[in-house]
C-alpha cells in the first residue's frame, strides 16, 4: 500500500502506520495527514490511461525550478508510441548535462537502480532558473511533451503561477501538490533509497577537525526541517504524516543572492559563493571585541561574535576599502547566522534536537553548512545537531513524483 | 531634512539645556555613538503656601480664621538632557564652568558613565571635570531605567498604529510591570527578559540591527546618514525589490495562510532579474531598496523578539534603542512585524522616554545607597520635551530643529509615596480620564481653546497673588508665553506628552505656574470665601435640622450641588462670581430641576434610609468656601450622625480654588467649634481629614497618598463620594468601584452640558452599587432572604 521500504523492516512500517492512524484522529492535524490538500487525484486516471507511470516531478520555486526525471532501464515494456517519446526525452535530457545557458543536470546526484512502480531505472536531477520558464515552455512545445501525458505533477508556487500557461501553451495539465507535503515525502523517500543521503559535520567548533560524516537517519522523528530556498520554511515533523510549518523567514537564499548581486555585481549563485569563499566578513562586520575590546563576559559573548552585521560599513572610509569578496562573505554569514538562530529558537520551542537543513541555498555552500553546524552546536551547548542531505533542493520535486504512487497504491 | 542641523556645532543653547546645573548634586552620563545623555539631580526652588494660626496676629488680617503665607521650598529634581554626541566637549566645558563646587572638591567624586562611549570618552570626562569615571554595564542601566520609568511615569509606554486615530495609544500606569522583554535595537540587537527589579538576563540577540540597516543601506543607496535612509525608506516601495508570495504563487499560499502580499524572499527580485537580460540589467530605485532593507530588518527583529517572548512566556515586549528613537516609521514596521508573527496576540510597546533609559539607569546606580523606594516620582511637564513628531516638520520648523539638537526630561521627586486606591474594582483596567482628547478632535479643539482663553486670567491672578514680589509680573509674562506655546504645540502634536486629557491640560498649567515660582494663586479668594461661608454655617445647619428626615436628605444633596456651583475653574461661573455675591440659595435656584441629567437620587435615598447604611465614607472634596463648608460639611455631618465614619480627602497641593489639605484642617476645626457632631467625631477619630497626594482639580485614583490608602483599608471604607466636575466628570465618570460610589457634580460649562445633552447647570447625581460583593453585604443579603 505504500512504496517499498528498502532499508526498513516490516515492523517499522506497522509502527509508522499506527502512529499515522493516531494522528488522523487528532483533529488538529487532520488537514495535514491527507497529504494532497491541493492535489486533484481523479485527474490521474488520465495519466494512467496513457502511460502507466510518471516520469517527471517538477518543483517550481521562486528562483529555481527543480525537475526529477525517472528513466526506466528497459523501454521494451512500452508500446511503440511511448517508446519513441521516451527515446526523444532520453536523447535530449540524458544526452546533455546542460540545457541552454542555465539548465543543469546534477550528474553527481543521479540515483541508479531505483524501483518505481515495479520498474527499475535511474532518477535524474535537473534544475533551471524559474525566470527561464518561458524557454522551458518553448522546449516542452518543441519536444511534444503533451504527447507523452496529459499532465505533469508539479509543486511549488509555480505550479499555481504557471498552471494556465502550461494548459494553454503546452496543452499539459499541471497536477498541483502542496510543496511542504512533497518536500517531506521526498526527504523520506530519498533517505530510504540512498544509504549515504544524510550527513553531518563532526567537531563543528573546530575548523581543523571538522569532518563530513554520514548520519543514520532511519529513526528520525521528531525532527525540524529548515528548507532554505528563496525564502525559508521551518517545519516540525513528528511522524511521516504529522507535521506543521512552525515558522519561516523571508531572509533566505534569494536574499543572499539578491544582496550579493546588488553589492558585488555578480550574476549567479555560484559566482556569489565563489566570491564569498575568498572573503573575510571581519572587514565588514563589527565584532563584540570591536566594541568592548574583548569578550562581553557579563552576557557570555565572545569577542569574535558578530555584534553588528555590516556595522563597519557606516564609515565612508571603510566602505571605500570594502572588497567584493568580503561583502559577499559578510552577506553569506549574516543570512546563515540569522537562519540558524531562528531555526534554533524553533527547535527549542518544539523541543526537537535534530535539525535538517535542505534547499538549494546549501548547494556548493559548505561555508553555510559549517556555520550552521557550529551555530546549532555552540548556542545550544551541544544539544542540537545540524543535519544535511545530499539532494539538498530536490526533495520537493521527488516528493511530487511520488504523490502519484501513493494515489495508485 | 534632518541632516541640515548636523553641521552647526555652536547651536546648542547650553544655558537652556543645562537648566539648574548650578545646584547639581550628582551626575551620570550615557554616551552613545550619535546621542549623548547627561543626567543630574538638583534642588529646585519652589514656592509653597503655609497655613498657620492667626489668633495672635494684628493688622489687616486680624480676625481671620487662619493666615496664609508663601515660603520657599526646595524639591529634588532629576534632569536628563539628550544631545548629539558631537557636542560633548561643549557640554563638559559648560558643566565645568557652571558648577558651584570647585574643581578640587570634584576630585573624590565619581561619575557613572554607560553606553558605547563610556570607553572612548573616559579620559575626556576625567580631564574636563576632574572626576573619576565609573563605567556601568549598558544593558543593566537600560533595564534599571526602564523599570523606573514604567513604575513612575504615567503614559510612559504606548502602542503605535500608523494612520489610526490616535496613532499613539498610551498604556497609563502599569502596576504589574514584570515580566517583560526589552529589545534594545542599537547597532546590533539585544533581548533581555526582566523578571524583577534585580533579576534579568540576556536571552538572545541578533547582529542584524540598526547598524546593519545603516551599513548595508549606505552601500546600496547614495544615502550616508541613518535618518536619510529612513526618509528614503518611507517613500519607497519594497514590492519592486522583494519577491512576494504572489510573485511565486500568482496569489495566496492559502494552505499555510500566507497572503499574496507577504514577502517570501527579501531582495528576491534583485537576484532573479539580473541574469534575465544582461543588456538592460534592472536598476532599482534607492527608495525601494531602502524600504526593502528596513522591512527585512524590522521583520527579522520582530520575529526573533516574538519567538523569544513565546519561548519565555512573556506577554509584553518593549522596543527601544537607536534604531527606533521614537521614529514613527520604524515603530510602524516593528509593530507590523510583531502583529504578523504573533497574529495580533502580542503588541509591540514603545516608551516615550526610551532615549533616556541608559542615563536614568546609570544615575540610579549612583544613587543606590539612598533608598529610592520610598519616593514616587512625577514628570515635570513644564520642563520636559515631548515626543518629536517628524510629521509636522513643515508647520513648526523651528521647534523641530531645536528638538533635533537636544531634548530634556525632568522628573520631580514627590514628597510621598503614591499607591492605587484600594476601592477601585480593577486597578489594571481603571483609566481616570473620561475623554481622550487625542482621539476626540472636537473636544480637543474646544478644550485647547478654552485653556488658551483662560490663560490670561491665570496670569493676572498670579501677578496679584504675589503683590510684594517685584518680578512677579515678569515671571507671569513668562508663564503666559510658555504655556500658550505649549498649548499650540499640543494642537499640532497632541500625543507628545502621553494621552491628552482635561486632566493633563490642568496639570500642565500647574507645572508651568510652579516653574515660574507661583503657587496658590487663589489663596486670598479661598480664604475670603471660607470665612464668609463659616459665618453662615450655623444657620445652614439649623435650617437643615428643622427638616423631616426624608426631606433633609434631598436638601443635603441640593446643598452639595449648589455648593459645587462656586467654582472659579469654570469660566462662565467666574463671570457671575466676579460681578455679584452669590448665596447658596441663589446658586440652588440656578440648578437644573429634577429629573436631573443623571438622576439616581431615589436609589440613594432608599439606600441611606436603611439603618446604619455605611461603615465609612471617603469623600473627595472640591472647591473652598460655600462648596466645602455649606455643601459637604452638612452632608458629612448627616453621615456621621447615621453612624458612618467619614474621611474627608483634599488635595495636597493647590490648584484653582480647590480646598487644600492644610486649609481644610483649619476649616474643619472652625466648623467643629459651632457643630458638636463634627467636634465629637473629630475627637473620637470618626471624622478624619486626609490629603490625596494630588495637585489637580481632577482625580487619578491610581496615585493617592499611601497614608490615605491605609486609612481607607483600616476604616473599612464602603462608600466613595466624588464631588465636582474635575473629579467626577472629567475623570472617574466611568470608573467602577468595589464599593458603592456617589458621583456628584454640576456641569458649569455650556459646551460640555450640551455634549451630554443638557443645559448649563445640569446636574450629575450618579449612584452606583459596588460591583464586588463584600462579605458583610453577603450576610446582609442572605439575612434579608
Amino acid at each position: 500500500m505504500d512504496f517499498p521500504l528498502v532499508n526498513g523492516n516490516s515492523s517499522d512500517v506497522s509502527i509508522e502506520e499506527d502512529s499515522a492512524a493516531i494522528v488522523k484522529n487528532d483533529s488538529h492535524h487532520s488537514s495535514l495527514v491527507n497529504g494532497h490538500r491541493n492535489g486533484s487525484p481523479d485527474s490521474f486516471n488520465d495519466i494512467q490511461g496513457r502511460l502507466a507511470m510518471p516520469l517527471f516531478g517538477m518543483d517550481i520555486g521562486g528562483t529555481l525550478t527543480k525537475l526529477v526525471y525517472f528513466e526506466p532501464a528497459n523501454f521494451d515494456e512500452f508500446d511503440f508510441a511511448e517508446r519513441e517519446t521516451l527515446k526523444t526525452i532520453h536523447k535530449y535530457l540524458i544526452g546533455n548535462t546542460a540545457y541552454g545557458k542555465t539548465g543543469i543536470r546534477d550528474v553527481h546526484l543521479e540515483l541508479g537502480n531505483q524501483t518505481i512502480c515495479g520498474r527499475t531505472g535511474k532518477i535524474h536531477f535537473i534544475r533551471f532558473p524559474t525566470a527561464q520558464m518561458s524557454a522551458f515552455i518553448e522546449l516542452a512545445k518543441l519536444k511534444n511533451f503533451s504527447g507523452l501525458a496529459s499532465g505533469i505533477c508539479a509543486t511549488g508556487g509555480g505550479a499555481y503561477m504557471f498552471e494556465e500557461v502550461f494548459a494553454k501553451e503546452v496543452l499539459l495539465q499541471l497536477h498541483k501538490y502542496d510543496e511542504l507535503d512533497c518536500l517531506l515525502k521526498g526527504i523520506h523517500h530519498i533517505d530510504r533509497h540512498n544509504p549515504c543521503e544524510c550527513y553531518y559535520f563532526s567537531n563543528p567548533r573546530d575548523t581543523e577537525c571538522c569532518d563530513k560524516l554520514p548520519f543514520n537517519f532511519h529513526n528520525p522523528y521528531p525532527y525540524l526541517v529548515v528548507n532554505i530556498g528563496s525564502g525559508v520554511s521551518i517545519l516540525s515533523v513528528r511522524s511521516k504524516t504529522d507535521y506543521n510549518r512552525v515558522s519561516g523567514t523571508s531572509l533566505g537564499g534569494g536574499t543572499f543572492l539578491g544582496l550579493c548581486c546588488l553589492l558585488t555585481g555578480c550574476e549567479t549563485f555560484e559566482e556569489a559563493i565563489g566570491l564569498a569563499s575568498q572573503g573575510d566578513s571581519r572587514n565588514i562586520d563589527k565584532l563584540v571585541k570591536d566594541i568592548y575590546g574583548g569578550d562581553y563576559g557579563k552576557f557570555g559573548l565572545k569577542g569574535d561574535t558578530v555584534a553588528c552585521s555590516f556595522g563597519q560599513m557606516i564609515s565612508q572610509e571603510k566602505r571605500d576599502a570594502a572588497r567584493k569578496e568580503d561583502l559577499a562573505r559578510a552577506t553569506l554569514v549574516t543570512l546563515t547566522n540569522n537562519i540558524g538562530s531562528i531555526a534554533r529558537m524553533c527547535a527549542k520551542t518544539e523541543k526537537i534536537e535534530r535539525v535538517v537543513f535542505v534547499g538549494n541555498f546549501l548547494r556548493v555552500n559548505e561555508i553555510s553548512m559549517k556555520l550552521l553546524s557550529y551555530a546549532m552546536d555552540y548556542w545550544s551547548d551541544g544539544s542540537l545537531k545540524a543535519l544535511f542531505l545530499q539532494h539538498e533542493g530536490y526533495f520537493g520535486a521527488m516528493g511530487c513524483l511520488l504523490e502519484y504512487l501513493q494515489l495508485n497504491s | 531634512m534632518a541632516h541640515k542641523s548636523y553641521a552647526r556645532c555652536i547651536d546648542l543653547p547650553t544655558e537652556q539645556v543645562f537648566h539648574n546645573i548650578r545646584n547639581a548634586k550628582r551626575f551620570a552620563m550615557d554616551i552613545g555613538g550619535s546621542l549623548a545623555k547627561v543626567a543630574y539631580s538638583s534642588l529646585v526652588k519652589k514656592k509653597s503656601t503655609m497655613v498657620f494660626d492667626d489668633t495672635d496676629s494684628i493688622g489687616p488680617n486680624k480676625g481671620s480664621i487662619y493666615n496664609v503665607s508663601e515660603t520657599d521650598q526646595e524639591i529634588v529634581r532629576l534632569h536628563f538632557v539628550k544631545f548629539e554626541t558631537k557636542y560633548i566637549e561643549t557640554c563638559l566645558d559648560f558643566i565645568n564652568a557652571n558648577l558651584i563646587q570647585s574643581r578640587e572638591s570634584m576630585l573624590d567624586k565619581v561619575i557613572k558613565v554607560t553606553g558605547g562611549g563610556a570607553y572612548k570618552y573616559t579620559e575626556l570626562i576625567n580631564g574636563k571635570l576632574g572626576v573619576q569615571v565609573d563605567k556601568e554595564d549598558e544593558m543593566e542601566c537600560l533595564i534599571k531605567g526602564c523599570n523606573f520609568l514604567l513604575k513612575n511615569i504615567s503614559d510612559e509606554a504606548f502602542c503605535y498604529t500608523r494612520h489610526a486615530n490616535p496613532e499613539y495609544k498610551f498604556q497609563g500606569v502599569d502596576s504589574h510591570v514584570f515580566p517583560y522583554l526589552l529589545v534594545n535595537i542599537g547597532s546590533g540587537v539585544s533581548l533581555c527578559k526582566v523578571e524583577s527589579e534585580s533579576k534579568f538576563e540576556r536571552i538572545g540577540g541578533t547582529s542584524t540591527g540598526g547598524g546593519t540597516f545603516w551599513g548595508l543601506g549606505s552601500l546600496l543607496t547614495s544615502a550616508k546618514e541613518f535618518d536619510e535612509l529612513l526618509e528614503l525608506a518611507e517613500s519607497g516601495d519594497h514590492k519592486s525589490v522583494d519577491m512576494l508570495v504572489k510573485d511565486i504563487y500568482g496569489g495566496d499560499y492559502g494552505a499555510i495562510g500566507l497572503g499574496a502580499d507577504v514577502i517570501a524572499s527579501s531582495f528576491g527580485k534583485a537576484a532573479r532579474s539580473t541574469k534575465d537580460s544582461a543588456q538592460n540589467s534592472p536598476s532599482f530605485k534607492k527608495e525601494d531598496i531602502a524600504r526593502s532593507l528596513l522591512l527585512c530588518i524590522s521583520n527579522d527583529i520582530g520575529q526573533i523578539a516574538y519567538l523569544q517572548a513565546k519561548l519565555h512566556g512573556v506577554q509584553k515586549i518593549y522596543f527601544g534603542g537607536f534604531f527606533i528613537r521614537g521614529h514613527p516609521f520604524t515603530m510602524h514596521t516593528i509593530t507590523f512585524a510583531i502583529n504578523f508573527w504573533s497574529k495580533g496576540e502580542i503588541q509591540a510597546l514603545f516608551l516615550r522616554h526610551e532615549g533616556y533609559l541608559g542615563a536614568i539607569g546609570a544615575f540610579l546606580k549612583g544613587m543606590e545607597e539612598e533608598d529610592d523606594e520610598r519616593y514616587s516620582w512625577g514628570e515635570n511637564l513644564a520642563g520636559s520635551s515631548g515626543l518629536a513628531s517628524p510629521k509636522h516638520v513643515g508647520t513648526s520648523h523651528v521647534v523641530q530643529e531645536l528638538s533635533n539638537n537636544f531634548s530634556m526630561l525632568e522628573i520631580n521627586r514627590l514628597d510621598r509615596a503614591l499607591h492605587p486606591c484600594p476601592l477601585l474594582l480593577d486597578v489594571i483596567s481603571y483609566l481616570p480620564d473620561t475623554v481622550d482628547l487625542t482621539q476626540d478632535i472636537d473636544a480637543r479643539n474646544y478644550w485647547l481653546k478654552c485653556f488658551a482663553d483662560g490663560a490670561k486670567k491665570t496670569h493676572d491672578l498670579a501677578v496679584k497673588s504675589q503683590p510684594h514680589e517685584q518680578d512677579a509680573s515678569e515671571r507671569a509674562d513668562k508663564f503666559l508665553k510658555k504655556y500658550l506655546e505649549r498649548l499650540k504645540s499640543l494642537e499640532q502634536n497632541p500625543c507628545a506628552y502621553g494621552s491628552l486629557t482635561v486632566r493633563s491640560l490642568l496639570d500642565t498649567s500647574t507645572h508651568f505656574l510652579e516653574e515660574s515660582l507661583f503657587t496658590d494663586i487663589f489663596s486670598q479668594q479661598k480664604q475670603f470665601e471660607n470665612e464668609q461661608a463659616l459665618r453662615v454655617l450655623p444657620s445652614r445647619l439649623k435650617t437643615l435640622d428643622e427638616q423631616p428626615e426624608s426631606e433633609r436628605h434631598f436638601q443635603l444633596v441640593l446643598g452639595m450641588l449648589a455648593g459645587n456651583v462656586f467654582d472659579w475653574g469654570a469660566k462662565e461661573v467666574c463671570t457671575i462670581l466676579e460681578t455679584q455675591q452669590l448665596t447658596l440659595e441663589e446658586a440652588q435656584a440656578k440648578l437644573q430641576k429634577r429629573p436631573w441629567l443623571c438622576d439616581d437620587f431615589d436609589t440613594w435615598l432608599c439606600r441611606v434610609s436603611q439603618p446604619n447604611p455605611y461603615k465609612c465614607a471617603v469623600i473627595f472634596v472640591d472647591n473652598s468656601g460655600v462648596d466645602i463648608i455649606l455643601g459637604i460639611f452638612p452632608f458629612a455631618r448627616q453621615l456621621l450622625s447615621m453612624g458612618t465614619n467619614v474621611i474627608l480627602c483634599a488635595n495636597s497641593q493647590p490648584s484653582l480654588n480647590d480646598v487644600v489639605y492644610r486649609e481644610l484642617l483649619w476649616i474643619v476645626n472652625k466648623a467643629s467649634d459651632v457643630c458638636p457632631v463634627l467636634h465629637n467625631a473629630m475627637t473620637e477619630g470618626r471624622l478624619k481629614v486626609m490629603e490625596t497626594g494630588q495637585a489637580s482639580p481632577c482625580l487619578d485614583l491610581r496615585l493617592i497618598d499611601e497614608k490615605l490608602v491605609s486609612a481607607i483599608k483600616e476604616m473599612e471604607a464602603d462608600l466613595v463620594v466624588i464631588e465636582g466636575m474635575g473629579r467626577a466628570i472629567h475623570t472617574n465618570f466611568d470608573a467602577s468601584f468595589a464599593c458603592d460610589a456617589l458621583k456628584v457634580a454640576v456641569i458649569k460649562n455650556r459646551w460640555l452640558a450640551n455634549r451630554y445633552g443638557g443645559e448649563m447647570f445640569s446636574v450629575i447625581f450618579k449612584f452606583e452599587k459596588g460591583r464586588k460583593v463584600s462579605s458583610s453585604c453577603l450576610s446582609a443579603a442572605s439575612a434579608k432572604r
